[in-house]
């Protein structure tokens, strides 16, 4: 068997019990959702595997400990900023104001 | 479209090597031989969509591969077999 490649890359490794359970999808989830294919139809990402990519290149801390739709999150921001769509700073801007906005809104 | 470069039946290895971007070969088949079960559809090189366009497509192949070659100590009957969709240009002809 080859070296694997990245942390996803785990056919024929033990890997414990499945997590069966049902659970619902959040909001947020479907807002990542839409947005991966708002920029899949606008080309501003050109296939599912550019986002594959990205997912595979999180380390594997990172891989482990986020759900789906976080990997999916981090894959669309990371591939949208190498792409010059969005620069870091903006993202940067845009992720404080929300977080900004979510404080105030939990001390109202 | 080009033709496929190889038919129903045939024996192929699986390239092993590992680019540093996203592929769609698991490590468990890498280096493996099986036959070509089917020819199946084209689609861009998984690895050329990176900060690209994916062209030219590439021709996939279903490849069927013996349980008892992928796994050690493999317990199933000789017959039990893994179906695994492989892109054209990860694939060699075995003479």
């Amino acid at each position: 068997m080859s070296e694997p490649w990245g942390p996803h890359d785990v056919g024929g490794q033990e890997g414990g019990p499945v997590d069966t359970a049902e659970h619902d999808t959040a909001y947020w989830e479907w807002q990542i959702d839409a947005m991966v294919r708002l920029a899949l139809k606008k080309g501003l990402i050109s296939d599912f595997a550019e986002l594959r990519d990205g997912i595979e290149q999180l380390s594997p801390n990172d891989y482990d400990q986020c759900t789906y739709y976080e990997r999916w999150a981090k894959s669309l921001a990371w591939t949208l900023v190498s792409r010059g769509v969005i620069t870091d700073a903006q993202l940067r801007e845009q992720v404080d104001a929300v977080r900004q906005r979510q404080e105030a809104e939990a001390g109202a | 479209m080009s033709d496929a470069v190889f038919e129903i039946g045939q024996q192929v290895r699986i390239a092993d090597r590992t680019p540093p971007v996203h592929h769609r070969v698991p490590s468990y088949v890498k280096g493996k031989t099986g036959f070509v079960e089917r020819v199946c559809g084209m689609h861009g090189e998984p690895e050329k969509f990176i900060r690209g366009d994916g062209m030219p497509a590439q021709r996939i192949y279903r490849v069927r591969i013996s349980q008892s070659d992928l796994w050690e100590d493999y317990s199933g009957t000789g017959r039990d077999k893994l179906e695994v969709e492989i892109f054209e240009h990860w694939l060699e002809a075995i003479e």
